[in-house]
């Protein structure tokens, strides 16, 4: 048995618009579960005991579940109740929620490592709550929640693959389809797998450099 | 209006069942040095934090220039939390300036003093770095206004947080234990600005371990210990002989140490 890339890359018209499929609903999806999990956050930090009482119990339910069995009961199972969704959508809520689950938790970590005496002199300042947060907060945590949430980016993407599953067209069911189709299975998939390493290292690049930028006061020397 | 900038009347703060302070009423004069000193676990430090309502008393009230600081009582005597616009309002007209300096260290200096002037009070960048830098200037580190707190000493980063507090102007401003964090050395030049502020007749309420500034800069001395305000005095009548029992015992704890020879 040949390895035989020729017939992968004559499908690449294919191949490219799964690959695209795969970025937009990476990129999306991950800035939804960032957003979602920063209000989260800023809820518990905010609404008092009972709303970051409530909070706890869907974070720990997301987090105990695996994320196929999620998507599967979106995705099949929202239709009982009325909820039915196109597999685009479908796919793109569950990675988001899912994700949102543990940037909740990253975000909920950042705000506690500000010391709370930072935001007190903003507070004696006539800071409002708004400004507390984009001018102190989230500068201030900046640093220690890029690592762990290009950590979930990374993870996101691979979970993406799943969304194959319930029929949306990216890059692990157009390869899967084109390999079937041509016999050369092993081919699509040695492919795809190059194409999501080469994503997960370009998220680390993009995190590093962040990172880099706003550590400047750190680095500053006297 | 009274000669009072701050006016706390019948104040009680407990944390559980523990009372940090037990019905603390003090009237701070307009234009002079209030100094709270008294042991650890006094209370004095939970006082001014109350004055900044950075801690919310259980019961009584602080009235701020003649306003009520943090609650209103309505009608019928029951207490409600004030509004976040006019608690802001109130609390405009009070600088704070902490033990810790709580810098922002992802801004310079000149970022520091001049972020509430651009975020609060809306001036452009331009105008407020030029407000920033008169301030800066005030406590000696008009040449450090690019650097880092990372990058100044413990007693830098105070005047810094001391030129931030007084960016916004306010008329009054509060210390809590500014030099306790500092090396020895460092203290004398935040007490040097302090001591520039209540030349020009900033109304000020210093809680200190710093016994010889108080005495010395300071109009009026207020005595706590275990939540209770002992007395209220000038300087001259607490320190002279014969002194309360209480302070008597505080202050040998100082000279045993060999902390202050001044008193």
């Amino acid at each position: 048995m040949g390895f035989d890339f020729n017939v992968i890359l004559s499908k690449q018209d294919e191949l490219i618009s799964g690959i695209a499929m795969t970025i937009f609903v990476w990129v999306v999806g991950t800035f939804a579960a960032a957003l979602i999990g920063f209000i989260i956050a800023t809820a518990r930090r905010y609404g008092g005991v009972i709303v970051d009482k409530a909070l706890t119990v869907p974070i720990e339910v997301i987090r105990g579940t695996p994320f196929l069995v999620q998507l599967f009961l979106l995705y099949f199972g929202g239709p009982y109740i009325g909820l039915s969704l196109d597999a685009l959508p479908a796919g793109l809520i569950a990675l988001s929620i899912y994700g949102a689950a543990y940037f909740a938790e990253i975000f909920r970590a950042g705000y506690q490592s500000v010391p709370p005496g930072h935001v007190e002199a903003a507070e004696c300042l006539g800071f409002t709550r708004v400004q507390v947060i984009r001018n102190i907060l989230l500068p201030e945590m900046a640093l220690l929640v890029i690592p762990p949430s290009v950590n979930m980016a990374i993870i996101l993407l691979k979970e993406t693959a799943l969304l194959s599953l319930i029929t949306v067209p990216e890059m692990t069911m157009t390869a899967s389809a084109i390999g079937s189709q041509e016999y050369a299975f092993v081919e699509a998939m040695v492919l795809i797998a190059l194409v999501y390493w080469v994503l997960v290292e370009l998220a680390g690049v993009l995190g590093r450099f962040a990172e880099k930028k706003l550590s400047r006061y750190r680095l500053a020397k006297a | 209006m009274s000669d009072n900038a701050i006016s706390v009347q019948h104040l009680v703060k407990r944390f559980g069942e523990t009372t940090v302070l037990d019905d603390i009423s003090l009237e701070i004069p307009r234009g002079q040095v209030s100094c709270l000193i008294g042991p650890s676990g006094s209370g004095k430090s939970t006082l001014l934090r109350c004055m900044a309502f950075l801690e919310e008393a259980t019961d009584g009230s602080i009235f701020i220039e003649g306003a009520p600081l943090g609650f209103v009582y309505d009608g019928a005597g029951k207490r409600q939390r004030q509004s976040a616009t006019e608690l802001r309002k109130v609390r405009s007209q009070i600088g704070m300036v902490f033990q810790q300096f709580n810098l922002w260290p992802h801004m310079t200096a000149l970022g520091n003093v001049s972020a509430a002037l651009r975020r609060v009070r809306k001036l452009s960048r331009a105008e407020a770095e030029e407000k920033a830098m008169v301030q800066l200037r005030k406590v000696g580190l008009e040449n450090r206004a690019g650097h880092y707190p990372s990058q100044l000493s413990g007693g830098q980063q105070q005047r810094v947080a001391i030129a931030r507090s007084l960016a916004l102007e306010p008329k009054i401003m509060l210390f809590d234990e500014p030099t306790s964090a500092l090396d020895p050395e460092l203290t004398g030049e935040v007490l040097n600005v302090m001591r520039g502020l209540a030349s020009e007749g900033m109304t000020m309420v210093v809680v200190t371990h710093e016994i010889g500034f108080a005495a010395t800069v300071g109009n009026q001395i207020s005595f706590l210990d275990q939540g209770k305000l002992l007395f209220t005095d000038a300087p001259s009548k607490v320190f002279a002989k014969p002194r309360h029992p209480r302070l008597e015992q505080f202050l040998d704890t100082y000279l045993d140490r060999g902390a202050s020879t001044l008193v």
